[in-house]
């Protein structure tokens, strides 16, 4: 069905929103800050910085248990001992923690991302992306999303949970599922969440007699107040860092190089600066933010007058706060160096985005080096660029030409 | 110039340890921490304001006397 009116019928999943969101956001920042839904189990959608940033402080009125916006499948009734344990809502620590839980689990993970972590990670990434754009460049054409994007994130998550790198086809299906196709198809995404369980059961098992030099290892060997972490809990973090770090990156990634192919002063001005990349980064984060969160009310609150109760889901636009003119000038246009950047694509408070560390890194290499190989590309002529959207966005398919 | 860092307000963004090295670094964690007292020398007054401008949990102050 059309949307009647974007302020209280929105849809995140509406082809012609998924593709282009920004003018509906400029309209509701102005006319209607927090936006509802009946839609897909019915939420509350702030677009304004200012609101969006407060939530994601407030832990005491916002609970992170449901992340997605769309209603969980039931839990499923066979499969695995540990799908049950988990329930049919997976729990996903950090990212599915409240306070206090979410302060230890948090701080398990953080020195795995941290800054100098990270950077081991840098040179297999450089080589991984020369590679590929290598291939492309040869062939004069190619999916700069499915050839180049999609590639990257997940053969790095792989081999930082020590998992063989023929995996990623699999991966990638897995979090297609669990997130793109299964936001609107809960029976993918419980088949989906369900695969990736019994894969990291398995892979945990396999650690606790082999342990090795990568995540889940560490993890396992981890200990909070004296006591070992619980398997549960270990895979419900290794299932986030599958899901999180993903298919975010690689719209991330495919979003950058779009902006790119389709503004030749940008992409001509970063290859004769490459000093620029750092800020030149933040500012296509902030212009291309991939994520959009969900929480759900803990206690009735109001936000900018909006009555909200207990229960109701409420979706933050990282997005949308990243375009807000209130915090940013010229807020729609992309400006390489722009030097006021508090943007919150990697989201604010205590659930900060644990890998953005990792994200950036990849985004910066994945960029030099597709410039590198390619200084000219476009798109191609009266091709399609397909975009995901609901709460990843970002392009799926994304045909460029080179020279 | 000075520069202060709220230490419970800081998310870990990293934004200032890229921008302004000179002046904070990471700590295991990816919080930031001061590399020193927070005094900031002739010549890094720019990278002090661009940390400060880019926190997006408003956690460095800058002391402009
Ligand atoms: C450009 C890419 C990425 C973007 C835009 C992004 C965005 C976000 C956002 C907005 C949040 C906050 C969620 C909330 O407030 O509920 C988040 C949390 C998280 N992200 Fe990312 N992410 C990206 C890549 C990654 C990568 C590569 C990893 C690592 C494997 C990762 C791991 C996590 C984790 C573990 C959390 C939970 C932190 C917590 O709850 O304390 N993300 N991410
Ligand atoms: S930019 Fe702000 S939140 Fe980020 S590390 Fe620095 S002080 Fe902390």
């Amino acid at each position: 069905m059309p949307v009647s009116s974007w302020a209280d019928d929105y849809d995140i999943f509406d082809h012609d929103y998924v593709a282009n969101p920004f003018p509906v956001w400029d309209e509701l920042r102005g006319t209607c800050p927090v936006a509802h839904t009946d839609r897909w189990g019915g939420s509350w959608m702030p677009t304004r910085y200012e609101d969006v940033s407060a939530i994601a402080h407030d832990t005491e009125h916002f609970s992170s248990r449901e992340v997605l916006v769309t209603p969980a499948p039931e839990p499923p009734e066979d499969g695995e001992e540990m799908v049950l344990q988990l329930g049919g809502e997976v729990a996903a620590p950090p990212i599915t923690s409240d306070p206090p839980e979410h302060q230890w689990a948090r701080r398990l993970i953080l020195p795995m991302f941290a800054p100098k972590a990270v950077e081991k990670y840098e040179p297999i990434t450089r080589d991984l992306c020369r590679s590929l754009v290598q291939d492309l460049v040869a062939a004069g054409k190619g999916d700069a999303a499915v050839g180049y994007a999609q590639q990257i994130p997940v053969r790095i998550i792989a081999k930082m949970l020590g998992i063989p790198e023929s995996m990623s086809e699999t991966f990638t299906q897995w979090v297609r599922g669990a997130l793109e196709l299964g936001a609107t198809d809960p029976e993918v995404r419980q088949e989906a969440f369900k695969e990736i369980i019994t894969y990291l059961f398995e892979e945990v098992t396999k650690r606790k007699e082999h342990p090795g030099d990568d995540i889940l290892s560490e993890l396992l060997a981890a200990e909070v107040d004296g006591e070992p972490v619980p398997d549960y809990h270990v895979i419900g973090t290794g299932i986030l860092i599958l899901v999180a770090g993903i298919d975010t990156t690689w719209s991330a990634i495919g979003s950058a190089i779009w902006h790119l192919a389709t503004h030749p002063e940008d992409r001509r001005r970063l290859v004769a600066e490459p000093d620029l990349m750092p800020l030149a980064v933040e500012e296509l984060l902030r212009a291309y933010s991939p994520v959009t969160m969900a929480r759900v009310v803990k206690e009735d609150v109001e936000v900018n007058g909006c009555p909200m109760k207990v229960d109701d889901r409420v979706l933050l636009s990282f997005p949308s706060a990243n375009r807000d003119p209130e915090v940013f000038e010229r807020p729609n246009e992309v400006i390489l160096d722009r030097a006021k950047n508090r943007h919150i694509a990697f989201g604010a408070g205590i659930h900060r985005c644990a890998g953005s560390n990792l994200a950036r890194m990849e985004l910066r290499v994945a960029i030099e080096e597709f410039l590198r190989a390619a200084p000219e590309f476009s798109l191609e002529d009266g091709a399609t660029v397909t975009w995901a959207g609901g709460q990843v966005r970002g392009p799926r398919q994304l045909p460029v030409v080179f020279g | 110039m000075k520069v202060r860092l709220i230490d419970d307000k800081c998310q870990g963004h990293g934004r200032c340890y890229a921008l302004a090295p000179e002046l904070f670094e990471s700590d295991d964690y990816g919080n930031a921490q001061l590399c020193g007292d927070g005094s900031v020398l002739p010549g890094q007054e720019d990278d002090a304001r661009l940390a400060a401008d880019n926190c997006p949990e408003f956690a460095i102050e800058l002391d402009e006397a």
